[in-house]
C-alpha cells in the first residue's frame, strides 16, 4: 500500500514536470496562432505577386484597398454588434436602402405644399442616409432589448424590411446620374466615390478615419469597456450596474450607420444607386469579423484583426479575378478560407485554455511557470 | 469514545471498497480544488463527506460520478483503475449522482423521467409503455412511495421529486448513490421518508455517499465519516467513533478562532430598511420566494441571514439590489423610498455581490483589473476618455485593500484562486463607494484563509460604518460573524437574534420547526 503511494506521487510529480514544459510549448504555439490572420494575409499578397506581375503595383494596391474599404466600414460596425455577442444581418439591405435615399434625395424632392421641388445640398445627403442607417439599426436594438428578439430574427427579418424599403421607395428601378446639377446646387455626390484628396480615394480615408474611432471607442472609452464586459458575461454585467441594454441599442444604431455610410460610397462610385446594391454584404462583414479573430460569442475581438480579416477577404476576392479564377472557385475558396480560418481560432483557444491548465498544475509542485504573467486585454487576444 | 484520526483515505469501514478514489488532485483553472485526495466507500454503509463551503467535497463527488475527470490520481471500481468516458458511462457501470439542483423534466410524467435517454423500445423503434410502467412500479413501490407514474414530475412537492431522481438511479441499478445536500429543501416528514429509503438501499448492499449542510441530520445517517478541508482529505472515521464537536474541528481547522474577527460594533442609525416586502418565486409563480420581510440594518453593523438553499435568500437580496422586482412591500434607504434598477441603487449607495461568482460577478474575458472596475468605470472618465492611470491607481489601492493575491491588475481573471476571485467581486463593489454592502453566501467555494479575509473584509466595512447585510447556509458562520442574525425559512423571517442569544440548537430547531408548521 504505501509503496503504491509513493509510486503515485513519483507520478504525480513527473506529470506536473510534464505540465510546465507543455504549457511553455502551448504558450508558444498560442502566440504564433495569434497573429494566424497577418500570416495569412502575408501568404496571399506573396503568392499573387509571384503569380502575377499586375497585382503588387501602387495602382491595383489602391484600388483593392477601395473595394477593401466598403466591406471593412460594414465589418467595424458588425464588429461592436459581434463583440456584445449578437449579429447585425440587416446591414447590406441597409446598403442599398442607404442608396435609395441618396437617389431619391438628390433627384429632388417635390414639397407639395410650397409646390416646389428641394434639392438639398450633398452634405445634407449624406447625413440623412446615415440617419436612416441609424434608425433601422437602432429598430433592431429595440427589438433585440425591449422586445427579447434573438438577434438572429431580429436583423433577419430587417434584412427583409429595409430591403422592401429600398425596392419600394426606388419602384424597382435604378436611380441613374446622381452627380448633381450646376442649377440645383446638388453637385459633388460623386466625390465621395471619384475624389483622390492626397492621392489616395476618399472611400479610404472614410475607413481609416472610422478605424481609428472605433479603436478609440473600444480601447479608451467606457462604452467600450462596457461592451466587452457584455459581451464577456452579460448577466454579470448587469448585475454590475452597467446600462447594458443601452450599450446593444447603440451598437446595432452604430453598425447600421456604417452601413449607411458603405451604401453612400457605392452609390457615389456608380453615380447611381439599385435598390439590389449590398445583398449578401452582411456575410463578408461577419466573415471579416471572424476572420479577424472575433468570437461569435461575444467579448472577444478587435479593430486591428477585424480590419486584417477585411483585407484577407478582399484582397483574396481581387487576386482572384486578377489570375482569372472561374467566379465558381472564388466562391467555393472564399467559403473554405472562413472555415479553417473558425478551425484555426478554436484551436488557439483551446492551446490557450490547455495552456493555463498545464501551468496551474505544474504550480502545484512550485515549478517556476509564468502563470498570471501573462498579459490579458480582450483587445489584444486576437489575432 | 476515540477520538484518534486514521490515516487520511482509508475508513475503518470492515468490508473491501467498492469504489476507490487515489491521489486525486482537481485543477480548475487558477485554483487546485482537490490537493492529492484519497477516499474509500464501502458497500451498504453510508459515507458522509463533511466539509465547508469551497473544501472540495462537490469537485470529488463529481468526479467519482465521472462528471469531471481528476486533473491527476485516479479512480477505482471493484478493485480496478475505471477511465469514464462520461457520467453516462459511470451511471451504467452503477454510481449514480443525484445533484442539489434536480435534473428532471418538470413537463414530462415520473415514467417518462424514469426512463429519459434510456426508454425501454420494441424492436429499438416503439418505447415499450407497458414494460416501462411495470418497472416504473417496482421501483416506486420499493421506494415505499405511492406515486402515480403518468403524473407530471412538475406537479410533485421537491420530496416526491427527490424519490423520482432516487428511482432513477435505481433503475440503472445503481450500486453507488451520491447524494450531494438531499434535505437541503425538504421539510422534516420528507427528510424522514428519505432516511428510511437510504436505510432501505444499504440494506440491499447500495453505498451512499451523502452530503450535507445538516451536521447532525448527516452525523445521524453516517456509516463513516470524512472531513475535507481545504481540498486535503483531514480525517476519516467510523461514525461511531466521532461526535459534532470532532466535525466541527476538523472541518473549520486549527484557523477556528482566527476565523471569525472579535467585533465591538458601534451602531448608527437605520440605513437599511424593508417593510413587508414579497418577491414571487420565479419558478413556481403561485409561491413566494420572499414572503412578507420586514428587517433592517444601522450603520456599522453587521446582520446575517441564515437560510437554506429554496428559502429566498438570493431572492431577497436580488430584490434589495434591484435586479428582481418586488411584488409588494418597500424598500427604505436612509428613510426614503429606494426604486430603481440595479444601476440607480448603486448610485443611491446599495452594492451586491452575488452568490454565483462566475455567472453573476465576473467576466471572463477580462482581467483583474478590468472586473475591478467595472462597476465605477464612469468615475475615472476624463473628457469622454478613461483615465488609465488614474484608474489604475484605484484598481491597484482596491488590490491591496481588499488583499487580492494577483500577478497584477492585467492578469486574467481565470488565473485567480476562488478566493481571491470572491476578494475581486467584493473589491468591485466597494470602488462604487455603497453604503449598504449586500453579499450573497460570499464564503461558497472559497478557501479558508481567504473566508478569513472575506470576514475581515465586512468587519472593517462595518467600522467604517457601513451597513453590512449577508445571508449563510453554515450554521458555525451564522452563529459567530454577524451582531444580528435573522433566520428565513421559506421565504419567511422567523427569529431575530442578537449576538449572545444565538445557540447551535436555537438554530436548527427554527430551521426545522418553522419547515414541518409550513407543512402542515
Amino acid at each position: 500500500m504505501t509503496d503504491t503511494l509513493t509510486h503515485d506521487h513519483a507520478t504525480v510529480l513527473e506529470q506536473r514536470r510534464q505540465a510546465a514544459a507543455e504549457a511553455r510549448r502551448l504558450k508558444t504555439l498560442n502566440s504564433i496562432f495569434e497573429l494566424r490572420a497577418f500570416i495569412a494575409l502575408g501568404v496571399l499578397i506573396i503568392v499573387f505577386s509571384l503569380l502575377s506581375d499586375s497585382f503588387l503595383t501602387v495602382d491595383n494596391l489602391i484600388t483593392m484597398t477601395k473595394h477593401v474599404a466598403i466591406n471593412g466600414i460594414l465589418a467595424l460596425g458588425m464588429l461592436l454588434v459581434i463583440l456584445k455577442g449578437g449579429i447585425d444581418l440587416s446591414v447590406g439591405s441597409i446598403v442599398g436602402l442607404s442608396g435609395v435615399v441618396a437617389g431619391e434625395l438628390l433627384k429632388g424632392v417635390r414639397l407639395s405644399l410650397f409646390g416646389v421641388i428641394a434639392y438639398p445640398p450633398v452634405w445634407a445627403v449624406v447625413i440623412l442616409c446615415i440617419a436612416v442607417g441609424a434608425v433601422v439599426g437602432t429598430v433592431n436594438g429595440i427589438l433585440v432589448t425591449r422586445l427579447n428578439v434573438a438577434p438572429f430574427i431580429a436583423t433577419l427579418g430587417m434584412l427583409y424590411v429595409a430591403r422592401g424599403a429600398a425596392l419600394l421607395i426606388s419602384g424597382g428601378t435604378t436611380y441613374p446620374n446622381l452627380a448633381g446639377q450646376p442649377s440645383t446646387h446638388n453637385t459633388g455626390f460623386d466625390w465621395i466615390g471619384g475624389g483622390r484628396p492626397l492621392g489616395l480615394p476618399v472611400a479610404i480615408w472614410i475607413m481609416v478615419i472610422l478605424v481609428a474611432v472605433v479603436a478609440v471607442l473600444l480601447r479608451s472609452t467606457p462604452f467600450g469597456r462596457w461592451l466587452y464586459a457584455t459581451g464577456g458575461n452579460e448577466r454579470a454585467t448587469e448585475l454590475t450596474g452597467v446600462p447594458v441594454k443601452r450599450v446593444k441599442t447603440i451598437v446595432y444604431m452604430i453598425s447600421g450607420a456604417c452601413a449607411a455610410m458603405s451604401g453612400i460610397i457605392i452609390a457615389s462610385e456608380l453615380t447611381s444607386a439599385a435598390p439590389q446594391a449590398g445583398d449578401s454584404f452582411e456575410l463578408n462583414a461577419i466573415a471579416a469579423v471572424v476572420i479577424g479573430g472575433a468570437a461569435l460569442s461575444g467579448g472577444r475581438g478587435n479593430v486591428r484583426g477585424t480590419l486584417v480579416g477585411a483585407f484577407v477577404i478582399g484582397f483574396l476576392a481581387d487576386g482572384l479575378v486578377i489570375l482569372g479564377v472561374s467566379t465558381f472557385w472564388q466562391i467555393f475558396i472564399k467559403g473554405t478560407v472562413i472555415i479553417v480560418a473558425v478551425i484555426l481560432d478554436q484551436s488557439q483557444q483551446r492551446f490557450q485554455r490547455r495552456g493555463a491548465a498545464a501551468s496551474a498544475v505544474a504550480i502545484a509542485t512550485n515549478e517556476p511557470t509564468d502563470l498570471g504573467a501573462t498579459k490579458v486585454r480582450p483587445e489584444d487576444t486576437a489575432p | 469514545m476515540t477520538t484518534t484520526t486514521p490515516r487520511p483515505g482509508i475508513t475503518t469501514a470492515p468490508v473491501a471498497p467498492v469504489l476507490r478514489a487515489v491521489d486525486v488532485t482537481k485543477v480548475y483553472g487558477g485554483t487546485q480544488a482537490l490537493k492529492g485526495v484519497s477516499l474509500d466507500i464501502a458497500p451498504g454503509r453510508v459515507t458522509v463527506l463533511f466539509g465547508e463551503n469551497g473544501a472540495g467535497k462537490s469537485t470529488l463527488m463529481k468526479i467519482l460520478s465521472a462528471v469531471e475527470s481528476p486533473t491527476t490520481g485516479y479512480v477505482e471500481l471493484d478493485g480496478q483503475v475505471v477511465e469514464f468516458g462520461s457520467a453516462r458511462d459511470a451511471a451504467d457501470r452503477g454510481i449514480s449522482i443525484i445533484h442539489q439542483e434536480l435534473s428532471l423534466c418538470p413537463n414530462l410524467s415520473i415514467q417518462d423521467n424514469l426512463f429519459l435517454g434510456r426508454e425501454r423500445t420494441r424492436g429499438g423503434v416503439l418505447v415499450d409503455g407497458s414494460t416501462e410502467r411495470a418497472l416504473a412500479t417496482t421501483v416506486l413501490r420499493r421506494l415505499d412511495e405511492a406515486l402515480d407514474p403518468d403524473q407530471p414530475v412538475g406537479e410533485l412537492r421537491l420530496g416526491q421529486q427527490q424519490l423520482v431522481e432516487i428511482a432513477r438511479a435505481l433503475l440503472q441499478k445503481a450500486r453507488i448513490l451520491i447524494m450531494d445536500e438531499p434535505t437541503s429543501a425538504l421539510s422534516a416528514p420528507e427528510v424522514e421518508t428519505l432516511f428510511q429509503v437510504i436505510r432501505e438501499l444499504t440494506g440491499q448492499g447500495v453505498a451512499i455517499v451523502y452530503i450535507s449542510h445538516h451536521l447532525e441530520e448527516a452525523l445521524d445517517i453516517a456509516d463513516d465519516v470524512a472531513v475535507l478541508r481545504d481540498g486535503s482529505m483531514v480525517a476519516a472515521a467510523a461514525a461511531a467513533d466521532v461526535d459534532l464537536a470532532w466535525v466541527v474541528r476538523k472541518m473549520v481547522g486549527r484557523e477556528q478562532d482566527e476565523l471569525f474577527p472579535v467585533r465591538d460594533p458601534h451602531l448608527g442609525p437605520v440605513v437599511l430598511e424593508t417593510i413587508e416586502l414579497s418577491v414571487a418565486d420565479a419558478a413556481n409563480p403561485d409561491r413566494l420566494a420572499v414572503d412578507g420581510v420586514s428587517l433592517s440594518v444601522r450603520a456599522g453593523e453587521t446582520v446575517g441571514i441564515y437560510g437554506l438553499m429554496g428559502s429566498g435568500r438570493t431572492e431577497l437580496l436580488e430584490c434589495l439590489a434591484g435586479r428582481l422586482h418586488a411584488d409588494s412591500g418597500q424598500v427604505l434607504m436612509h428613510g426614503g423610498t429606494l426604486t430603481g434598477n440595479v444601476r440607480q441603487r448603486i448610485r443611491a449607495g446599495l452594492a451586491l455581490v452575488p452568490e454565483d461568482r462566475q455567472r453573476d460577478g465576473l467576466v471572463q474575458t477580462m482581467s483583474v483589473g478590468q472586473n475591478l472596475s467595472l462597476a465605477a468605470l464612469t468615475m475615472f472618465v476624463r473628457r469622454l476618455f478613461v483615465n488609465r492611470s488614474r484608474e489604475r491607481a484605484a484598481v491597484e489601492s482596491m488590490i491591496s485593500d481588499v488583499t487580492v493575491k494577483t500577478a497584477g491588475p492585467d492578469a486574467p481573471i481565470g488565473s485567480l484562486s476562488g478566493g481571491n476571485q470572491q476578494k475581486v467581486v467584493i473589491g468591485k463593489a466597494l470602488m462604487t463607494g455603497p453604503r449598504v454592502l449586500l453579499l450573497d453566501e460570499p464564503s461558497r467555494g472559497v478557501d479558508v484563509a481567504a473566508k478569513a479575509d472575506v470576514f475581515k473584509l465586512m468587519a472593517e466595512q462595518a467600522e467604517r460604518g457601513l451597513a453590512v447585510l449577508f445571508t449563510t447556509s453554515e450554521t458555525e458562520e451564522a452563529l459567530r460573524i454577524p451582531d444580528r442574525l435573522l433566520v428565513l425559512v421559506r421565504g419567511r423571517l422567523v427569529a431575530d437574534l442578537r449576538a449572545g442569544e444565538i445557540t447551535r440548537d436555537r438554530l436548527m430547531s427554527l430551521a426545522d420547526g418553522a419547515d414541518t408548521t409550513e407543512e402542515a
